[in-house]
C-alpha cells in the first residue's frame, strides 16, 4: 500500500515536471522542471530496486547533463519564447490528446498481456557488484567502445565550437 | 532433267541487287551492261526452257520444279515451286522478250536522266517479280509476285519523285492495287479454308471434284472467283479500279510500255486464265467478268477519243484492250484472251515506245495538238507506229486483227456469250480504230505545230512557250477544270521528262531497233491464231487446250458430235460462214474508223472543234473522264480522310493514346509537385514528419506484436 | 505491489510529453530538453522490464543510454552554439536557409 502511495507521489512529481516543461516559456524554467523530472525518476528507479541506475541517474543526468543545459542557457542568454498564432490551439488540444491517447494505449496493452504482474519494493537486484560483473565481462566491448564514443563527442564539440580563426 | 526455272526470275533479281547497291558508283555504261546482261540471260534461259518444254511428252506437263518448303502450318504447306506449262511459257517469253527490248530502248531514252542506275534497278526488280508471278506454282507465290509488281510499279511511276504529280500518281496506283489485292487475299483465304492448299494442280483437282455440299454451298466457287476478279480489276485496271492507269503515265515512257501495257496489267488476265477451272464452274462469275470487261472497254474508248496527251490516249487504249481480254475470259474463251494479251503486248509496247520516241523527237512535248508533220522528221518512228496502229485497229493481216476478231467471234458465239457483248465490242473496235488513227494523223501528218522557231532552247524557255499556247489552245476546246484537264500542267512537267532539243529529230539507234523488232512481231505474231474459218489451224487455241479446256462453240459442237455427223458438219459450216460475216463487219468497222479519222484530222480539220462545241456538256464530261476521280474523291476518299483525321488521329491517337501517356506523366509531375512541400526547409515541419513516421512504425510493431 | 502497467503508463506519459514538446516548442534548447525527456521515459521502461524479468542486462542498457545521451548532449550543444553564432537567434523557425 505504501509502495503504491510512494509511487503515486513520485509519479505525480514526474508528470508535473514534464507538463511544466511544456508550459513554461522561458527555457530556464523548463530546465529546472527537467531537473525535477530526472530527480523523481531516480527515486522511482529506487522503488524498482535499481540502486546503481538511480545513482548514476542523479550523478550523470541531473548532475552533469542538466547543469550543462543551464550553462548553455546562460551562455546564449536565451530569452522567453514569442507567441505565434495558431500554436495555442495546438497546445490546448493536441498535447493533452496525445498524452491521453498514448497512455490509454499503453494501459490497454499492458493489462491485456500482463507479465508477472507487480513489483515488490525492496528487492534490490541492480547492485553495483552485479552490474560491474556484467559490464566488465559480458559487455566489455560496448563499454570500451563507449569510451571511444565519448572521446569523439568531446572532439566534435571542440571542433564545432571553434571560431573560424586558427 | 531439271530446267532450273528458278534462274529465270533470279537473274534479273541479281541485276537489280547489283545495280541497286553499287549502281551509284557505276558509269551509265556499266549499269546498262548489268541490266541488259541479266535480262538477256533471263530471256535466253527462258527460250531454252521453252524449247525443252516443247520437247517433253504431254503427260509430263505441267513441269513443276520445287525448291523447298516455305510455310508449314499443320497440314497446310506452301513451297517455293515453279510451274511451267504452255500458258506460263507464253507469258514467260512475252515478259522476258518484250522486257528485254524495252531495256534496250531505255538505254537510249533514259540516257540523260538522273538516277539512271535506280531506274534499271527498279526495272530489273519488276522483271523478277513479274516472272515470279507467271512462273509460280501456287497462289501464294503468285501473290508475292503480284504485290511485288505493284511495288515496282509504284517505284517506277514515282521515279521522278520530286514532282508532286508523279509521287501522287505512284501512290494512287499502289493504293488502287491494294484495294484489289484485298479481294484477292480473301479469295486465297477461302481457298485455304475449303481446299487446304494453294498449289495449282492440287486446287484444280479438288475444284474439279468439288460438288457443292450443305456446308459450303453452291456459292463458294462463285465467291472465290468474284473475289479474284476484284484483285484482277485492281491490277488490270478495269472498272471500278482503273483510275490509276491514266495517272500512271507520269512515269517514264519505257515504264508505261513495259508495265502498263505489256506485262503488269496483264497479270489479272493471266490470273483469271490460270484459274479457269474455278471460273468455268461459275456462270455468274463469268458473266460478271464479261460485263466488266465489255463495259470497261467501251467506257475507256469513249474517253480515249477526247484526250489530247499522247500517252493518255494510249493509257485509255490499254484499259480498253484489257477490257477485251476480260471479255474473252468472261465468255470462257481463255485462249483468245491470252492470244490477245500476247499480240497486245507487242503492238502496245510498240505504241508506247513509239510515243516515247515522238516525245523525244519534239523535245518533251506530250500534247498532240503541238505535234504534227513528224513523218518527215522521224521516219522509222512513223512507219513502226503505223504498223502498230493498224494492228490495234484490226486491219486485216496484222496480229491485232486475228486476236481481236477471235474475241469478238467468241463473244458472239460462245455458250457464255451474248450478241450484246459483240455489239458493244464492235462499237469499241470502231472507236479504237478512230482514236488510234486520230493519234497517228495528229502526230505525224499535216504540218508541225510546235515551237520550231525556238532552236537552241534552254530547259526553261520551252515550257513557257508551251504553256502560253496551251492556254490559248485550251480556250478553243472544252473548259479545262483546274488540274483535271491534262493540258495545262503537262508542258512544264514534261520538260523534266526530256530536255528541249530544238528541231524535231529521229531517235538514236538504241531506241529505234526495238521499235523495228516489235513492229515485226506485231505483224507476224498473229499468225499462230488464224481461225478455222479463214483456213488456219488456230494453233494457239490447241496449244493452250491442255491448260484451258476450250469451251467454245466448236468444242461444244464436237462434244455433242459423233451422233449426227452431217448435222455437225453443217453446223460447222454455218458457224464458219457466220464467223466470216462477223469478221467482215469488223474489218469494215476498222476501215470506217480510219476513214472518219482521216476526214476529221487530215481533210477537214475544222470539224472536230465544231462537233465538240455542238455536243457541249457531254463532250466536257467525256473530256474530264466522266469526273470519276472527283466522284471517288468525294464519295470514298474524302470521308475516309475526314474519318482518319477526326476520329483516328485527333480522337484516338492524340486524345486517347497520347492523352493517357501524357496524363501519366502529368500525374507523376503533379504528385512530385505536391510532395515537394514536404521539403520545406522548416525544421519544425521536419520534426512533425519524423514523429509521424515513427508513430507509424510503432503502430506497426504493436500490431505485429499483438497478432 | 505496484503493477507493472503503472510504470509503463508513466513512461508513456513522459514520452508523450517529450514528443509534444519536441513538436510545439520554438526554442532550440527547449526542444533539446524534450528529447532528453523522451530518453528518460525510455530509460524508465527499460528499468521496469529489467525489474520484472530480473534481467540485469536491462540496467546495462540504461547505463549505455545515459552515456550516449550525455555525449549527444555535448555535441548537440556545440551545434546549437555554432548555429547561434551565425543566425543570432534561438528560434527554430528562423533557421530556415534550406527553404525554397
Amino acid at each position: 500500500m505504501s509502495h503504491l502511495i510512494l509511487f503515486l507521489i513520485f509519479a505525480a512529481l514526474c508528470v508535473g515536471g514534464a507538463i511544466n516543461l511544456l508550459v513554461q516559456r522561458h527555457p530556464i524554467n523548463s530546465a529546472l522542471s527537467l531537473v525535477l523530472v530526472t530527480g523523481s525518476l531516480a527515486l522511482i528507479y529506487l522503488l524498482l530496486g535499481a540502486e546503481f541506475v538511480a545513482a548514476i541517474q542523479i550523478i550523470i543526468y541531473a548532475g552533469a547533463v542538466m547543469v550543462l543545459f543551464i550553462f548553455v542557457i546562460m551562455l546564449l542568454n536565451a530569452g522567453a519564447e514569442e507567441e505565434t498564432k495558431g500554436s495555442r490551439v495546438a497546445i490546448l488540444l493536441g498535447v493533452p490528446g496525445l498524452i491521453l491517447g498514448l497512455s490509454t494505449a499503453t494501459w490497454v496493452l499492458a493489462t491485456r498481456y500482463p507479465g508477472p504482474g507487480s513489483v515488490i519494493i525492496g528487492q534490490l537486484h541492480g547492485t553495483a557488484p552485479g552490474m560491474g560483473r556484467l559490464l566488465f565481462r559480458d559487455f566489455l566491448l560496448p563499454f570500451e567502445v563507449t569510451s571511444v564514443l565519448i572521446l569523439i563527442a568531446i572532439m566534435g564539440a571542440v571542433v564545432l565550437t571553434r571560431r573560424g580563426s586558427d | 532433267m531439271t530446267l532450273n526455272l528458278w534462274l529465270i526470275p533470279v537473274l534479273p533479281a541479281a541485276g537489280a541487287a547489283i545495280n541497286g547497291f553499287f549502281g551509284r558508283r557505276f558509269s551509265n555504261k556499266m549499269v546498262s551492261a548489268v541490266a541488259l546482261a541479266s535480262t538477256a540471260a533471263s530471256f535466253a534461259w527462258a527460250l531454252l526452257a521453252a524449247i525443252r518444254l516443247l520437247g517433253m511428252p504431254a503427260d509430263q506437263l505441267p513441269y513443276i520444279e520445287r525448291i523447298g518448303v516455305w510455310l508449314r502450318s499443320g497440314d497446310f504447306v506452301v513451297e517455293y515451286g515453279f510451274y511451267l506449262d504452255h500458258l506460263s511459257m507464253i507469258m514467260m517469253l512475252v515478259v522476258t522478250g518484250v522486257g528485254f527490248l524495252i531495256h534496250v530502248y531505255s538505254v537510249g531514252y533514259m540516257g540523260h536522266e538522273g538516277g539512271y542506275y535506280r531506274f534499271f534497278s527498279y526495272l530489273n526488280l519488276f522483271m523478277f517479280f513479274m516472272l515470279t508471278l507467271v512462273l509460280a506454282d501456287n497462289y501464294l507465290l503468285m501473290f508475292v509476285g503480284w504485290e511485288g509488281v505493284g511495288l515496282a510499279s509504284y517505284l517506277l511511276i514515282g521515279f521522278f519523285f520530286l514532282r508532286d504529280s508523279a509521287a501522287n500518281a505512284g501512290k494512287k496506283a499502289f493504293i488502287a492495287n491494294r484495294v484489289g489485292d484485298f479481294g484477292f487475299l480473301i479469295a486465297l483465304f477461302l481457298l485455304v479454308k475449303h481446299f487446304g492448299t494453294l498449289q495449282y494442280t492440287d486446287i484444280f483437282h479438288k475444284v474439279a471434284e468439288f460438288s457443292p455440299g450443305i456446308e459450303s454451298g453452291a456459292g463458294l466457287l462463285t465467291a472465290i472467283a468474284l473475289l479474284m476478279l476484284v484483285g484482277a480489276t485492281g491490277k488490270s485496271a478495269q472498272i471500278p479500279l482503273y483510275v490509276w492507269l491514266p495517272d500512271a503515265m507520269e512515269g517514264p515512257t519505257p515504264v508505261s510500255a513495259l508495265i502498263h501495257a505489256a506485262t503488269m496489267v496483264t497479270a489479272g488476265v493471266y490470273m483469271i486464265a490460270r484459274s479457269n477451272a474455278i471460273f468455268s464452274r461459275s456462270t455468274t462469275a463469268l458473266a460478271v467478268v464479261a460485263i466488266i470487261g465489255c463495259l470497261t472497254s467501251f467506257f475507256a474508248a469513249t474517253i480515249g477519243i477526247t484526250q489530247t496527251d499522247i500517252k493518255r490516249v494510249l493509257a485509255y487504249s490499254t484499259v480498253s484492250q484489257l477490257g477485251y481480254m476480260f471479255l474473252a475470259c468472261g465468255v470462257a474463251a481463255y485462249s483468245a484472251g491470252i492470244f490477245h494479251l500476247m499480240t497486245h503486248a507487242f503492238f502496245k509496247a510498240l505504241l508506247f515506245l513509239g510515243a516515247g520516241s515522238v516525245i523525244h523527237a519534239v523535245g518533251g512535248e506530250q500534247d498532240m495538238r503541238k505535234m504534227g508533220g513528224l513523218k518527215k522528221y522521224a521516219p522509222y518512228t512513223f512507219w513502226t507506229m503505223l504498223i502498230a496502229t493498224c494492228a490495234i485497229a484490226g486491219i486485216p493481216g496484222l496480229s491485232g486483227f486475228f486476236s481481236k476478231d477471235e474475241i469478238l467471234w467468241q463473244a458472239f458465239s460462245s455458250p457464255h456469250g451474248h450478241w450484246a457483248f459483240w455489239l458493244l465490242g464492235i462499237t469499241t473496235a470502231f472507236m479504237t480504230s478512230f482514236y488510234m488513227f486520230r493519234l497517228l494523223f495528229m502526230t505525224f501528218f499535216n504540218e508541225y505545230r510546235g515551237p520550231v522557231a525556238v532552236q537552241h532552247t534552254s530547259h526553261e524557255a520551252q515550257p513557257h512557250a508551251a504553256t502560253a499556247s496551251a492556254e490559248h489552245a485550251g480556250h478553243t476546246h472544252a473548259v479545262p477544270m483546274g488540274g483535271q484537264q491534262t493540258v495545262a500542267p503537262a508542258p512544264p512537267t514534261n520538260a523534266h521528262d526530256h530536255g528541249g532539243h530544238g528541231e524535231p529529230h529521229e531517235s538514236p539507234w538504241a531506241m529505234v531497233v526495238p521499235l523495228v523488232l516489235l513492229a515485226v512481231l506485231s505483224v507476224i505474231g498473229g499468225y499462230v491464231g488464224v481461225p478455222k474459218a479463214l483456213h488456219g489451224g488456230n494453233h494457239i487455241e490447241h496449244f493452250l487446250a491442255p491448260v484451258m479446256p476450250a469451251i467454245t462453240a466448236e468444242a461444244a459442237g464436237t462434244a455433242h458430235g459423233g451422233a449426227h455427223p452431217e448435222q455437225e458438219q453443217s453446223q460447222a459450216a454455218e458457224d464458219s460462214s457466220l464467223e466470216l460475216t462477223l469478221t467482215g463487219v469488223s474489218v469494215a468497222v476498222a476501215f470506217a474508223g480510219l476513214g472518219l479519222a482521216w476526214l476529221l484530222y487530215v481533210k477537214r480539220r475544222d470539224l472536230p472543234a465544231k462537233i465538240a462545241n455542238s455536243l457541249g456538256g457531254l463532250y466536257t464530261a467525256v473530256l474530264n473522264k466522266y469526273y470519276v476521280d472527283e466522284i471517288y474523291g468525294a464519295a470514298i476518299i474524302g470521308p475516309l480522310i475526314a474519318f482518319s483525321t477526326r476520329v483516328l488521329w485527333r480522337g484516338i491517337d492524340a486524345t486517347l493514346i497520347d492523352g493517357s501517356v501524357n496524363s501519366g506523366a502529368q500525374g507523376v509531375r503533379e504528385l512530385g509537385d505536391s510532395l515537394r512541400h514536404q521539403q520545406s526547409g522548416n525544421i519544425r515541419s521536419y520534426a512533425g514528419w519524423v514523429t509521424a513516421g515513427a508513430a507509424l512504425v510503432i503502430l506497426y510493431m504493436v500490431w505485429m506484436g499483438t497478432r | 505491489m505496484v503493477p507493472i502497467s503503472y510504470y509503463l503508463v508513466l513512461s508513456a506519459i513522459l514520452f508523450a510529453c517529450g514528443v509534444a514538446g519536441f513538436l510545439i516548442k520554438r526554442n532550440i534548447i527547449t526542444i533539446f530538453m524534450s528529447i532528453e525527456l523522451m530518453l528518460n521515459a525510455v530509460n524508465l521502461t527499460f528499468v521496469t522490464f529489467a525489474a520484472q524479468w530480473q534481467a540485469l542486462s536491462g540496467y546495462i542498457f540504461v547505463f549505455f543510454v545515459m552515456v550516449v545521451a550525455a555525449a549527444e548532449a555535448a555535441v548537440g550543444f556545440a551545434i546549437i552554439i555554432a548555429v547561434f553564432r551565425t543566425r543570432e537567434t534561438l528560434n527554430v523557425d528562423r533557421v530556415n536557409l534550406l527553404k525554397l
